[in-house]
């Protein structure tokens, strides 16, 4: 019989968007300051809407209004995490699949179709890696929700974003911006420094401010009292 | 199986067109039935490289637009008949061509030819885009200098993410790198990047390094791709290219400073 379908799993990488305020032009005002960061990323990109924070301040939200922000933005949702019953079931009728807190990747498990409880305490933070093993070229972008670990080269053009960490495994020639959603403990990893750029939560530094004494070498870098430190990742005596 | 190779670069004027001819012409002369497609619709110059502009009735855009038939805007070369070209279309602007017109194209040359080259115009945007959509393996010519090795990165980037390939999750593109117009001197006196340097940048399967040649002038003039130029450097260049592309061993020349023994040979070129 030939093979009409069949169901794999996959793990995807997504960008998730938490929110903390329930004042809708705000919301709206802020997403689109993200999306101006990096335009072409973010368009017609899936986005998972996570609720918890917003739902832990007590505050409601109209998903109806929110999803329509979201889409009007250029992005496309396609799940709601750590909704109440009332949002999960808002969400189902938005035809918005539901994703539970504690699934290790977005779409790497089958959903729960009757995920309508309210979400339990724990607090499972949402990690994902993300592995390449293809060069990233000039012009190319990528964002990774949790780590991402490269094992080719990034070349000089190219620009690699992560919530977590950022590991290359090879030549870093590119803009590595790591802890970009804020976490301040994220750090970079490579193995031959020559960035055109390199950013923790927001702190940053240019090609030209880089010690040449660490260019070209195995280094990480990390947030010291608001200051990017680089070290070489092999302690010389 | 056909292959359908483009021969790309993202920055203008580094050799695409004489490499889509010599590489073209150098594929038929070994037997292999090829076509080469001039996808640079409006600055058409592979009819010229190719000495038939005189012949052109029909052109790639007539074929899409179902004006001409394929075998009516096909025009067999007059020094090896393996070999065809179909020319480009130097009236109309570059949305003339559509990705479906273009596969529809390529799907009927498929059914006559082993390989079928596309010289893509420079650029990123469509005209490029459509030439290396449907490639198969991808010739990524590049010159010793900064700007042009950015470039091909950037292609690189494309051919990686947005061809049919991609897109359908097959096999990537084959990707070889050809560098081209390379000085030997200029490297040594630091006006050139070696081919060490771009290989580090690049990190891609060297396929071969043209040398910067006059006979490249010569061949273009006289309307005949510079691989029939036996004797030329550039010619020995392109030919080892394509050989090495069928899968046969040969070392790398060009590379070097040693000119001597050709010079001694055959002449200073
Ligand atoms: N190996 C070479 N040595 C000297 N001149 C070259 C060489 N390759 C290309 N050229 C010249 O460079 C110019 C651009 O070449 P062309 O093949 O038309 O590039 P493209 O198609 O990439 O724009 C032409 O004038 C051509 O004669
Ligand atoms: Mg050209």
């Amino acid at each position: 019989m030939p093979l009409i379908l069949e169901f794999k799993s996959s793990t995807f990488s997504v960008p998730v968007l938490v929110l903390s305020s329930d004042d809708l032009p705000v919301i709206e005002q802020r997403l689109q300051d993200k999306i101006n960061l990096a335009p072409e990323f973010f368009k017609n990109s899936p986005l998972v809407l996570d609720l918890h924070e917003i739902n832990k301040q007590g505050y409601n939200i109209d998903l109806v209004a929110v999803t329509e922000i979201i889409r009007k933005a250029g992005m496309f949702p396609i799940g709601v995490r750590g909704g109440n019953a009332q949002q999960n079931k808002q969400a189902l009728e938005l035809l918005i699949p539901i994703y539970s807190n504690h699934i290790g990747g977005v779409l790497a498990e089958a959903q729960k179709p009757k995920a309508t409880e309210p979400e339990p305490k724990a607090e499972l933070d949402f990690v994902t890696s993300t592995l390449i093993t293809q060069p990233i070229r000039s012009g190319q972008r990528i964002y990774a929700t949790g780590d991402l670990v490269i094992t080719a080269q990034v070349s000089a053009g190219a620009e690699i974003m992560a919530e977590g960490n950022i590991h290359v495994y090879n030549s870093l020639r590119g803009r590595a911006l790591a802890g970009v959603q804020g976490n301040t403990e994220a750090r970079i990893f490579c193995f031959d420094l020559q960035a055109e750029l390199i950013s923790i939560a927001g702190i940053y530094k240019v090609s030209e401010d880089l010690d040449e004494t660490s260019r070209g070498k195995p280094v990480q870098i990390y947030l010291q009292d608001q200051a990017l430190i680089i070290k070489d990742i092999v302690q010389h005596h | 199986m056909a292959r359908i190779i483009v021969v790309t670069s993202g920055k203008g004027g580094v050799g695409k067109t004489t490499t889509s001819a010599a590489i073209a012409m150098g594929l038929a002369k070994k037997g292999h039935k090829t076509a080469v497609i001039d996808f640079d619709v409006g600055l058409r110059n592979l009819d010229l490289i190719m000495g038939c502009e005189r012949r052109v009735v029909y052109d790639f855009v007539n074929v899409i637009n179902g004006e001409a038939k394929l075998n009516q805007a096909l025009i067999q070369d007059k020094n090896c008949k393996n070999l065809s070209i179909l020319p480009a279309s130097q009236t109309r602007d570059k949305d003339a061509l559509s990705q479906e017109g273009v596969g529809r194209v390529l799907d009927e040359l498929k059914k006559d030819f082993e390989y079928i080259v596309c010289d893509s115009p420079a650029g990123i945007e469509k005209g490029a885009h459509l030439a290396m959509y449907f490639a198969d393996d991808a010739f990524v010519v590049t010159n010793p200098e900064v700007s042009s090795v950015r470039d091909s990165d950037r292609m690189l980037g494309l051919l990686a993410s947005k061809s049919r390939r991609a897109e359908q999750n097959e096999e990537p593109i084959k990707e070889y790198l050809l560098l081209s117009r390379y000085s030997p001197d200029r490297v040594k006196l630091g006006e050139m990047l070696s081919v060490d340097d771009v290989q580090d940048i690049l990190s891609l399967h060297l396929l071969g390094v043209i040398p910067e040649s006059k006979s490249v002038l010569n061949a273009s003039n006289s309307g005949t791709p510079v691989i029939l130029d036996e004797k030329s450097d550039a010619g020995q260049a392109y030919a080892d290219i394509v050989a090495r592309y069928l899968g046969e061993e040969r070392p790398h020349r060009f590379i070097d400073d040693k000119k001597g023994f050709f010079r001694k040979l055959f002449g200073s070129k």
